[in-house]
């Protein structure tokens, strides 16, 4: 258990192009951090520097205090789950398992080798597979004795690399949470590399969103879901994403394709030296069927109006589909910033998540309420949240650093108890 | 209906290829088993099989020139095979897995070597030879022989290297292994099929040669058996020696033989399966 300092990490390839420009992040005792970004954002390179696969450039990378940025990886001790899982096909699970042991000379006597790659075995539940080779394991199986390697021995730290993005959705879920159980009762500092915002926001303590080798947000999932910083985190963190809704900012009313609201008082400070054309973001699960709604909650909102291109039922939820025309001054930005988050065509419709009761259907005209006080306002220009509230992201840092405090010391608990 | 079709067919032209490639193999075989009165008899199976042929070159006449020369082989080609092989892994991983300057003129001229005819080098070659001492010696064959085998056994670990996932070797790293650990616990396991394979084909070359063996020897100090086949007279001057030839012929090939068989399931690839999500 260690704790890991990164200062201003640069990491520059041959062409000069930063792969990584100057990230910080500190890691502490236990935590659970996840590196995330689309394709292209540098989080496994930054990975790799952290374990010591790729030089540092430039800046400080500190584990336990002590610099480390030219030790070898056999020096850092550090234990990694790689993506294809880089399991030793001529050796078996338990000897794949066992394999980090063996190379300590003499550290472990046989039988405790024995005993801990048995301990292992039996919390991965791989104790039926053990003589078995890595070929005729299944995608899952392979993925724990990965594990498995990782956890036999006692690492400062574990590292995963995209690690359950070879696996079915099905299985997906189950390792995701089985991997989130596992880091709580082992209480290992982890830094887990992904693409996937759910699994991002599911397993961390806190989320450190890259784009373009640059640290966007380092905060805890749910600061990134109610406040975040700029543009990009806003469209990469939930699912469905964030709708951006092109509007013109008149006098603190702001008139978008299906209609004008005005924020609330206490949120639209920053809207008055704003300029005339902003991006409005509005999450799908905060629009509702104004049909479903009574006069005075209807009254207590902002309506839009807009035509329904596609629905999609999903049993729990409805996804309404509204498309519109951006104005001209917005869509170079929108267009950006679907190709920062991967995206294919141009987001020019807005994904509304409706309660299944509601009788909405394709090719209707619908009204859509939301509070305005849910909405966030961004400058297209620098992508900064205009509508950030930094004390209520203080608030949830330290709601979220106290919980993770609490599971923290649970888990020592126990492990002092076994 | 047409696959059956296809199937005969296939199994039609593998026989017609077999019998192509076999049939002076057998003809060798029935001309070492005449005796001395059928080997011009313009028959193709002998009258009586008859092991005088072999008698000739075990304890017969040709037993001088044939033991030394069997030795000779054995000896020089296991030696430049293993020198090969060991060279070639080393230099096929730095090829394979390390960025370096002049990579590629490494593998160009490998190639460039393999293709030199071999019989405008014998000359030059007999003149150092000559000068520096190595003229009928093993290590003046073992020489050679290393510039025969050399370029194929890098080419062919070349490429077998690439295949093993790079990703297993960081993998060892960060479990704990320096470099050499690395490539000694994960690579080179892996790779034992693909050196196994490239040190038959080394051994192949080395054995077969003959003009090497034939310009830089002159006694049975070093004189392979390819080039002491052709010194080979029969029991008398007045005999034709194909019998005698022939039985060494076989004698020597049987090794090569022995060798495919033993070693057939570790050429056999496929071991890395199963390392990666293929």
């Amino acid at each position: 258990m260690s704790v890991i300092e990164l200062k201003n990490i640069v990491k520059r390839y041959g062409d000069g192009y930063p792969a990584i420009n100057d990230v910080s992040l500190d890691i502490a005792e236990g935590e659970f951090v996840i590196l995330v970004g689309p394709s292209g954002s540098g989080k496994s390179t930054l990975l790799r520097m952290i374990v010591g696969l790729e030089d540092i450039t430039d800046g400080e990378l500190r584990i336990d205090k002590e610099l480390i940025n030219d030790a070898a990886p056999r020096e850092r001790n550090l234990a990694m789950v790689f993506q294809n899982y880089a399991l030793y096909p001529h050796l078996s699970v338990a000897e794949n398992i066992a394999f980090p042991l063996m190379l300590t000379k003499g550290q472990y006597s046989k039988a405790e080798i024995d005993e801990r790659v048995n301990r292992a075995a039996t919390l991965l539940e791989l104790g039926d597979h053990l003589d078995r080779k890595p070929a005729n394991l299944s995608g899952g199986q392979r993925q724990r004795v990965a594990m498995g390697r990782a956890i036999v021995r006692d690492a400062n730290a574990f590292l995963f690399d995209e690690p359950l993005s070879n696996l079915d959705a099905k299985l997906r879920i189950q390792m995701r949470t089985e991997i989130s159980r596992m880091q709580r009762n082992l209480a290992v500092t982890t830094v887990y590399v992904t693409h996937d915002q759910t699994e991002a926001m599911t397993l961390g303590d806190k989320v450190a969103v890259l784009k373009k080798g640059v640290l966007q947000q380092y905060a805890s999932p749910q600061e990134l879901y109610d406040e975040p910083v700029n543009l990009f985190v806003g469209g990469f963190i939930g699912s469905p994403p964030m709708n951006f809704l092109p509007v013109e900012n008149v006098d603190g009313a702001l008139h978008s394709p299906f209609g004008t609201f005005s924020l609330p008082e206490a949120r639209s400070a920053k809207l008055r030296e704003a300029p005339r054309y902003l991006v409005a973001g509005i999450r799908p699960e905060d629009f509702h069927d104004a049909a479903a709604l009574d006069e005075a909650k209807r009254a207590s909102g902002a309506l839009l109006t807009a035509e329904v291109d596609v629905t999609e039922w999903l049993g729990n939820e409805v996804y309404a589909y509204l498309p519109f025309e951006a104005a001209p001054e917005i869509r170079k930005a929108l267009e950006e910033l679907d190709r920062d988050l991967d995206g294919e065509g141009t987001r020019t419709q807005v994904v509304a998540a409706l309660d299944p009761s509601t009788a909405v259907a394709e090719g209707d005209e619908v009204q859509l309420w939301f509070d305005p006080a849910k909405v966030m306002v961004f400058d297209p220009e620098t992508g900064e949240n205009l509508t950030r509230d930094p004390e209520n992201a203080q608030r949830l840092a330290e709601a979220s650093e106290a919980a993770r405090r609490r599971a923290l010391d649970r888990a020592r608990e126990q492990q002092q108890r076994a | 209906m047409s696959g059956r079709r296809h199937t005969i067919w296939w199994i039609v032209i593998s026989l017609v290829v077999a019998v192509y490639a076999l049939f002076p193999v057998l003809w060798i075989v029935s001309l070492s088993l005449k005796s001395a009165g059928d080997v011009a008899n313009r028959k193709f199976w002998p009258t009586t099989v008859d092991w005088s042929n072999y008698e000739l070159i075990f304890t017969g006449a040709a037993k001088d020139l044939f033991l030394p020369a069997l030795v000779n082989s054995i000896g020089i080609c296991l030696i430049a095979t293993l020198i090969a092989v060991v060279l070639a892994t080393l230099t096929a991983y730095a090829v394979a897995r390390l960025d370096f300057p002049g990579k590629k003129f490494i593998l160009t001229m490998a190639l460039a070597v393999s293709i030199f005819p071999v019989i405008s080098l014998v000359t030059p070659l007999f003149r150092i030879w000559s000068a520096i001492g190595l003229y009928d010696t093993w290590v003046g064959l073992i020489i050679p022989y290393l510039s025969l085998t050399l370029p194929i056994s890098i080419w062919t670990l070349a490429a077998f290297f690439r295949q093993i996932p790079w990703e297993l070797e960081q993998a060892a790293q960060v479990d704990g292994a320096t470099s050499f650990q690395a490539f000694r616990k994960v690579i080179v396991p892996l790779a034992a099929p693909g050196v196994f394979t490239t040190a038959i084909i080394a051994f192949f070359i080395a054995w077969n040669d003959f003009v090497y063996g034939i310009s830089l020897t002159s006694t049975s100090a070093a004189r392979p058996v390819p080039a002491a086949l052709s010194f080979f007279t029969g029991a008398s001057q007045f005999e034709e020696p194909a019998g005698a030839i022939s039985a060494a012929a076989i004698v020597v090939t049987v090794p090569i033989i022995i060798i495919v068989l033993l070693f057939q399931r570790q050429i056999v690839s496929g071991l890395t399966s199963g390392a990666v999500k293929g």
